[in-house]
């Protein structure tokens, strides 16, 4: 068991994540999304978007990891809650950072924010038990 | 008919129908397309680049936020019985709300799963809100539930909403692109403020001799006069004030009316700022708030609040 600080004001390291074309398809498809504007450029275009973009069933999944690359893998996760801000478009940068919001003996929610050039992509808290 | 009475109109017929789903409450358990899969975790975790061993080898559980991905359709989309909301979605297309556009997405997990268990999932509609105005159009707020169950027993949910709009006209990229109209004053004194609201944070003014908080930001402490400073990251979190709603006269590169709020913080300074996604006369003093960042161009990002505490959202 490695210790860890989780007190309440406690901030998470940084987790960066460029958005590549491969990053937004290969999320899209491992989450069994095929919609067409998470994988096809011209289709994403033509819809008034500037570029493929991460779906949502991934955003859920990058917020989940920013917590457990930190918490470690003794971390259950129990409870993601996201407030969805601006697309995350390939070619951009996706940077989550966050820190502890409550802590009561074994569970702990931590607040998070996933940033991108144009804006909050996704902000939130975090569930988990130890 | 009048816009004011079409509008009225589509907002009494969408109502009932929307009274009519809700009052359906959960549809058929039905079984999802896929198991709980040792494969697809392996494909989820490695294009998610998450290395948590917990979701490798012989005792892998599943990462608990692939839970809606048990339940997709894949390329076989339309293959599923029709739900109800999907009639729901249908009328709201009819009348021109034809944008779609997901605002919030909450999982509860139960207890994790493991490869190999076979899952039903059941959908309710819960809410059609009124007709809100917002930046992307006119619209509606949609809000369903779904719960999966193994073995009879509930193992996770999800509430999911999202916005059906009325797109606005097309409007010319350069358009698009345009500046927001208003600009805040950023000096020596604000300009932490403003760097802080473009990465997320909202931060107030701290004497660096005193420790003492101030809010709005200026040159010399209050208490002890001090011309040190420097700031603290608040919680995002507050309580509305006082407010005003703003209906006349027009404001550039907004829509009234609008509602503009005093919100106290628990760190104890007050701070202006509008209040979004909640129709101006919901506006309550003591109500929660919790502070959002919004784009407003290219370059421009202004902290706002919206309703609720991240408890009231846990």
């Amino acid at each position: 068991m490695r210790t860890l600080e989780m007190a309440v004001g406690t901030t998470l390291p940084e987790l960066v994540i460029p958005l590549t074309p491969t990053m937004i398809i290969s999320t899209a498809l491992a989450t069994r999304d095929f919609t067409p504007v998470h994988h096809d450029t011209e289709i994403a275009r033509a819809q008034g978007s500037q570029d493929i973009f991460l779906n949502i069933l991934t955003t859920m999944g990058l917020v989940e990891r920013f917590v457990t690359d930190w918490a470690g893998p003794e971390a259950l996760i129990r409870g993601i809650n996201v407030k969805l801000g601006v697309p995350a478009y390939a070619g951009d940068t996706l940077t989550f950072s966050g820190a502890v919001a409550e802590r009561d003996g074994d569970t702990c929610v931590v607040d998070v924010r996933g940033m991108v050039s144009l804006g909050p992509h996704a902000t939130g808290t975090v569930r988990f038990t130890l | 008919m009048t816009g004011t009475q079409e509008a009225e109109g589509h907002e009494r017929a969408l109502r009932e129908l929307a009274d009519k789903i809700i009052a359906q409450g959960e549809g058929p358990r039905l079984l999802t397309p896929s198991p709980v899969d040792r494969t697809m975790i392996k494909h989820w975790a490695e294009a998610m680049g998450d290395a948590n061993p917990r979701y490798q080898g012989p005792d892998a559980i599943a990462p608990p936020a692939m839970i809606q991905v048990w339940s997709m359709d894949g390329l076989k989309r339309g293959d599923r019985p029709r739900l109800p909301l999907d009639d729901m979605f249908e009328a709201l297309d009819e009348r021109g709300f034809t944008g779609v556009v997901a605002t919030n997405c909450e999982h509860t997990y139960h207890r994790h799963l493991v490869p190999g268990e076979h899952l039903t999932s059941t959908t309710r509609m819960s809410d059609l809100s009124g007709l809100k105005k917002t930046a992307l159009g006119d619209g509606y707020f949609v809000t369903w539930n779904v719960t999966w169950y193994a073995q009879d027993k509930p193992v996770a949910e999800m509430i999911f909403r999202l916005l059906k709009f009325r797109p606005r006209e097309e409007r010319c990229p350069s358009e698009e692109r345009k500046p927001y109209p208003l600009r805040p004053a950023v000096n020596r004194d604000t300009a932490f403020f403003w760097e802080g609201a473009r990465s997320g944070e909202l931060r107030i003014q701290k004497c660096g001799d005193c420790g003492e908080l101030r809010h709005p930001p200026g040159p010399v402490c209050p208490s002890c006069r001090s011309t040190e400073r420097t700031y603290a990251v608040a919680a995002g979190t507050g309580t509305v004030y006082s407010y005003v709603v703003h209906h006349h006269p027009p404001v550039p590169g907004r829509e009234t009316p609008f509602a503009v709020a005093v919100v106290e913080l628990p760190e104890g300074v007050r701070i202006v700022g509008n209040v979004v996604d909640r129709a101006p006369a919901e506006v309550e003093i003591g109500m929660p708030v919790r502070v959002v960042f919004q784009a407003m161009d290219d370059e421009l990002i202004l902290p706002m609040w919206t309703p609720g505490s991240p408890d009231a959202n846990a």
